[in-house]
């Protein structure tokens, strides 16, 4: 499985607003390049990343050709409850990737 | 004054303006102080820092057994944390055997075929740099130092000669940027010093991690001059000089550039 990079902070008070940060090993390969042979290389790009706090969606992205290697997603959210973070990354050629983090709410 | 008193004047003249070129060691800086705050903070936070991905492969490499010998890094040199601290600091290092400076991936590539028995890894694959980025990275923060060795001298020199040879269809030398007019710009991009403190590094240009033989490469490309291929003992010389010019300077492996 690819290599994911998860930073969450492992606590946080209530309400607060806190950042989550990931990065993953893909080489989001565009589908536009030609390899040495001049033949086009196939696209393989990660297509879907979606993030759940406690099994809720609370974040999601579409991935497209244009986003460079390894790709970094950073956003927040707000401290609610105590619980895990769980992290799903899916592309082309059934690619899928997944990772979790656990965060203590004051 | 005599005929040969003046070329002897005129000697040290020449012989101080060559020195006066190279950067004073007070202003020497890493390319961290040149760039952006948001690529500086991604270089500081390892979870943020791509090279993580290489360090994290290499960690894994350092323990696999390989080759017809079995063995795996660890099992010669232990916990890297502990015997590879200082060592990429250190590198490129004068290798008795070779007979000459050997880089850090080439040390490597010596150890997977004398100790390992396996078969050496291509330059630039992911496996030798994540293995380069992992024994870099013990060595983070850490002073690089190159021993004033007596037999590494001649390829110092030659490192440095390559360094002030102008060449290529632009005619341009390396001297002529990153000594004389570092801080300028060039097609709109600052001019760094060229100091090798992070390599290999994650350049966002190449969405990748990379040597530095690969980074010299895109200077010469740069200039329009003939690239060597990768191992040259051309390209270890320029390394070898220019870590030595770099003496002192913190290492940041694995950093992050634009």
């Amino acid at each position: 499985m690819a290599r994911a990079l998860i930073n969450v902070p492992a606590k946080a008070k209530r309400g607060d607003v806190i950042e989550i940060k990931t990065l993953i090993s893909h080489t989001m390969e565009t589908g536009f390049r030609p390899d040495s042979s001049g033949k086009l290389m196939p696209r393989d790009i990660i297509t879907d990343f979606v993030c759940k706090y406690n099994g809720e969606e609370i974040f999601r992205a579409e991935l497209f050709p244009a986003i460079a290697a390894n790709p970094f997603i950073v956003f927040s959210t707000i401290a609610t409850e105590s619980g895990s973070l769980t992290f799903e990354w899916t592309g082309d050629n059934g690619f899928a990737a997944s990772g979790s983090a656990n965060i203590t709410v004051e | 004054m005599t005929p040969a008193a003046a070329a002897l004047a005129l000697a040290a003249l020449v012989g101080v303006s060559a020195v006066a070129a190279e950067i004073p060691f007070a202003d020497r800086k890493s390319d961290y102080e040149v760039m952006g705050p948001d690529i500086r903070a991604m270089q500081d936070d390892d979870t943020a820092n791509p090279g993580t991905l290489w360090v994290l492969d290499g960690e894994a490499l350092w323990k696999r057994s390989e080759g017809a010998a079995g063995k795996s890094c660890a099992d010669c040199h232990g916990d890297a944390r502990v015997s590879m601290r200082g060592v990429a600091a250190r590198y490129p290092a004068f290798n008795a055997a070779r007979a000459r400076p050997v880089d850090l991936e080439q040390r490597i590539n010596i150890c997977r075929t004398d100790q390992q028995h396996a078969t050496p890894l291509p330059f630039e694959s992911k496996e030798l740099l994540a293995l380069a980025a992992y024994v870099g990275r013990q060595s983070r923060g850490m002073p690089i130092e190159i021993a004033d060795d007596e037999r590494s001298k001649p390829f110092l020199q030659a490192g440095r000669d390559l360094f002030n040879q102008r060449q290529g269809q632009l005619n341009l030398s390396c001297a002529q940027c990153h000594d004389d007019n570092w801080g300028q710009k060039l097609a709109g991009a600052p001019i760094p010093q060229g100091h090798p403190t992070g390599y290999p590094l994650y350049r966002l240009e190449w969405q990748s991690l990379g040597s530095l033989q690969r980074r010299l490469r895109n200077c010469l490309f740069g200039m329009r001059a003939m690239t060597y291929a990768f191992g040259a003992p051309e390209y270890v010389d320029l390394e070898l000089y220019l870590m030595w010019r770099a003496r002192g300077m913190k290492l940041e492996t694995p950093a992050v550039r634009p």
